[in-house]
């Protein structure tokens, strides 16, 4: 359209065509005197305009093309050329690659940390559970999200959590110290997310409250949270909170650590509930007060479910930041999946330098699948919402 | 919400009458607020009771005193003195300053890798942008803490020896005591050059200011750049000619199992460094890609109609404008940069995590003061973050004319 105006005022087609090409909008006409333009398609013209538009861009595709000839080649042999799939130490040392005989060889615990063998079926049951229960809800063509998500938030923690730990319909009990690896890092994070979002939702009502006492509570709780980085918090959670506590009460070290997590992610999830509680017009407040509401009738049935659809792409890239940070428990000595590969690679059988790159690149690709999945998701959203809004 | 119907207009006599004070509402809210604030103190005495008898129970005093006392630890960076001897205060400033220099540095580092990134993100040359894309999602994917570990336990720590160092050049060298730089040694001309320099930023400042007003009240103004390069170049070498000339630089050399002379920057910081600036600077890349798309494109086709170039568009036309919209977003994650240097705690980096919460809280038992005084240092950190960025967003913002 705008180029159409362009073409229409401007009284010389080069000009118009170096202007076109200045500004980087349209591709560069080439300067073919009064012959018949061009068109821009095939692989050669491809090239011309995004490799070789000028000299200079040429010349820092060509530099950046010999730079990744110089170190391609290197991470190929690393990670596949070289690389050892089965064997041991020695193995590893000799072929001087990737040592992926050692993820494979840790495998499980990496998957499960010190979760008896004969138990792990439960680990698989919980997280299969999850699937079949969340995965409707990601799209958007299916229909009844209202019980799924009831099942996902106010059932589902309960089974998994019996489940896992056990002690009732005759499974055994498996104490939380022994949970780890990837398990653990799901736990943590789903515990983060299913607990951060009834907070986040309370903490955001009450810092819009007109109550002047839950509004002050509720600013400094969120201010404060916001302020400290996590490690703080999950340390207060860890040395503290145990000598909060009455004398003979002790609260599992897990527990404490989730307890940490939410609190600590509630306060994030606030601050985007908010935004979206900011978005929703005047008039639906005052519609739903006409209409006789109370405040939590209005809020639970008209205000907030509008609220949370707007903000729902920075719920889960609250989401994701949840999913790295749950690496920071093992500061307070949890083993999750870093924690575990952290362990692994300081064991004497493997220590290496090839073991330990090895070892951190796998944890790496793990956290990198589900965040980037997670990411694109929001995305996704955030597309499909917009044109929501504008059509 | 029922308490709305109180706006009466007044001034009709025969008006609806004014509602009383105490409605249903109001009453109900007061209710509500002194339940709350009589639960809060109940539960805050019931947790500061548990901690009193379980503090005393366990034989600790309460209170700062503790920070007077012989620390008996030793830092392996610290930029003011201190040895094993000093207290536990003066181990808390040494954490302080090493937090400090690591966000500065950080931010600094992340920053530059940042608009690079952002810049390169809207490149038209397809390679450069689909390669920073690559960058941009895999270091903002990967858990901090993961890449922390990587550097430091993966790349910097299995380095060779001093003996067999990576030689940069025969100038710099990386081995597995950290990166040994050569180290200038100005002597006496070093303060003359330092006062010069910052007279000369000075000077700029003030005729940058006075240019712009003069060319917001005509039109016209003379150029800067004289006096920023008059000021950071010239005059410092003008004080270092004059204060005695005198300049050496010590190149590190190898005797025996170690390097003497240069400076040595420790393989903690190193990879807190990376780790820290690649980490946020993907962050950064993608606020200033969005800054950058955020200008209308009318924008874009006025500059070119103007006559300008790419590089001056982008400078004098896009970027300006970019920044109100990068400036909120950036601030976030400086922040965010000052409170994730608490991580690398776990690489040994001697911060306020490692050191207060850590090797003092493990020595003094203070667990509730130590632990009040990291969150303390970093709710000091971010309220300071957020008032200089408010600040420079106000000045930016206010150009919006």
């Amino acid at each position: 359209m705008t180029d159409r105006m362009l073409s229409a005022t401007a009284d010389h087609p080069d000009a118009n065509a170096v202007i076109r090409e200045r500004a980087g909008i349209l591709p560069p006409a080439p300067a073919q005197g009064r012959l018949p333009p061009r068109t821009h398609s095939g692989p050669v013209d491809w090239i011309h305009r995004n490799l070789f538009p000028d000299w200079r861009q040429g010349l820092l595709t060509i530099v950046v093309l010999y730079l990744l000839y110089l170190s391609m080649p290197g991470l190929y042999n690393w990670a596949i050329g070289n690389a050892t799939w089965v064997g041991d130490r020695a193995d590893c040392v000799a072929n001087g690659g990737a040592c992926w005989a050692f993820v494979n060889a840790r495998w499980g615990q990496f998957m499960y940390g010190f979760y008896p063998v004969a138990e792990r079926w439960r680990v698989d049951l919980t997280f299969a559970l999850l699937i079949v229960s969340v995965a409707p809800m990601l799209f958007p063509a299916i229909p009844g999200k209202r019980w799924f998500l009831a099942f996902s938030l106010l059932v589902y923690p309960v089974i998994a959590f019996f489940l896992l730990y056990g002690g009732v319909l005759g499974l055994p009990v498996v104490e939380t110290a022994r949970w780890g690896g990837f398990m653990l890092t799901l736990v943590v994070a789903i515990s983060g997310m299913v607990g951060s979002l009834p907070l986040g939702i309370l903490l955001a009502l009450g810092r819009r409250s007109k109550m002047t006492v839950i509004r002050l509570f509720c600013t400094t709780f969120i201010e404060l949270f916001r302020a400290v980085p996590l490690i703080t918090v999950l340390f207060m959670a860890s040395v503290m909170l145990p000598l909060f506590m009455p004398q003979g009460f002790t609260l599992d070290k897990l527990l404490r650590a989730l307890i940490g997590v939410a609190l600590f992610n509630g306060a994030l999830m606030a601050e985007v509930i908010r935004g979206g509680l900011q978005a929703i017009p005047r008039g639906q407040y005052e519609a739903a007060t006409a209409a006789g509401m109370g405040y939590w009738r209005m809020m639970i049935f008209v205000i907030l479910p509008q609220a949370l659809r707007i903000v729902i792409p920075g719920i889960v890239n609250t989401y994701v930041a949840i999913i790295k940070d749950t690496t920071l428990v093992l500061i307070i000595g949890l083993f999750d999946l870093l924690g575990i590969v952290q362990a692994g690679i300081a064991d004497s059988n493997w220590l290496s330098a090839s073991v330990t790159k090895t070892g951190y690149v796998f944890a790496g690709m793990g956290f990198w699948v589900l965040c980037f999945g997670l990411s694109r998701y929001s995305m996704y959203l955030e597309r499909r919402l917009n044109t929501g809004h504008n059509t | 919400m029922a308490d709305t119907a109180s706006q009466s207009p007044g001034r009709l006599p025969s008006g609806p009458p004014r509602a009383p004070f105490l409605t249903r509402g109001r009453i109900r809210s007061l209710a509500v607020q002194i339940l709350f604030i009589a639960a809060l103190v109940w539960v805050v005495h019931f947790l500061f009771s548990n901690t009193m008898s379980n503090l005393s129970r366990q034989g600790i005093a309460s209170g700062f005193g503790f920070l007077g006392n012989r620390a008996g630890f030793d830092v392996s960076l610290h930029y003011i003195p201190f040895s094993s001897s000093s207290t536990y205060l003066q181990g808390f400033w040494v954490a302080v300053i090493n937090t400090l220099v690591l966000s500065a540095l950080g931010i600094v580092l992340a920053t530059f890798l940042g608009f690079g990134l952002g810049l390169a993100r809207v490149s038209r040359n397809w390679l450069i942008a689909r390669l920073a894309t690559v960058y941009i999602e895999i270091f903002r994917n990967i858990p901090l803490l993961l890449q922390l570990f990587f550097w430091y336990f993966a790349i910097l720590r299995p380095l060779p020896n001093p003996r067999d160092s990576v030689d940069f050049g025969g100038i710099a060298f990386l081995n597995n005591r950290g990166l040994v730089v050569p180290e200038p040694i100005l002597g006496a001309s070093g303060n003359a050059v330092l006062m010069a320099l910052v007279i000369g930023v000075m000077l700029g400042i003030v005729q940058t200011r006075r240019m712009r007003k003069l060319r917001d009240a005509t039109g016209d103004a003379g150029p800067v750049w004289p006096w920023w390069l008059g000021g950071l170049i010239a005059l410092p070498l003008l004080a270092w000619a004059v204060s005695g000339a005198r300049f050496e630089l010590i190149i590190p050399e190898l005797r025996g199992f170690n390097f003497q002379g240069g400076m040595v920057i420790l393989p903690e910081m190193l990879a807190a460094l990376l780790g820290l600036s690649f980490y946020i600077s993907a962050a950064v890349g993608e606020i200033v890609r969005a800054g950058i798309q955020g200008v209308p494109k009318g924008q874009y086709e006025a500059a070119v109609a103007m006559g300008h170039s790419r590089w001056e568009m982008m400078r004098l036309i896009v970027l300006p404008q970019a920044m109100r919209i990068i400036i909120p977003p950036l601030a976030t994650q400086y922040l965010s940069l000052a409170k994730n240097t608490s991580l690398a705690a776990a690489i040994a980096f001697p911060e306020i995590i490692s050191i207060v919460a850590g090797t003092t809280l493990t020595q003094t038992g203070q667990a509730v003061e130590t632990i009040l005084l990291a969150m303390g240092f970093y709710i000091t950190v971010s309220l300071f973050i957020a008032a200089v960025m408010n600040f420079f967003n106000y000045r930016v913002l206010r150009n919006d004319r």
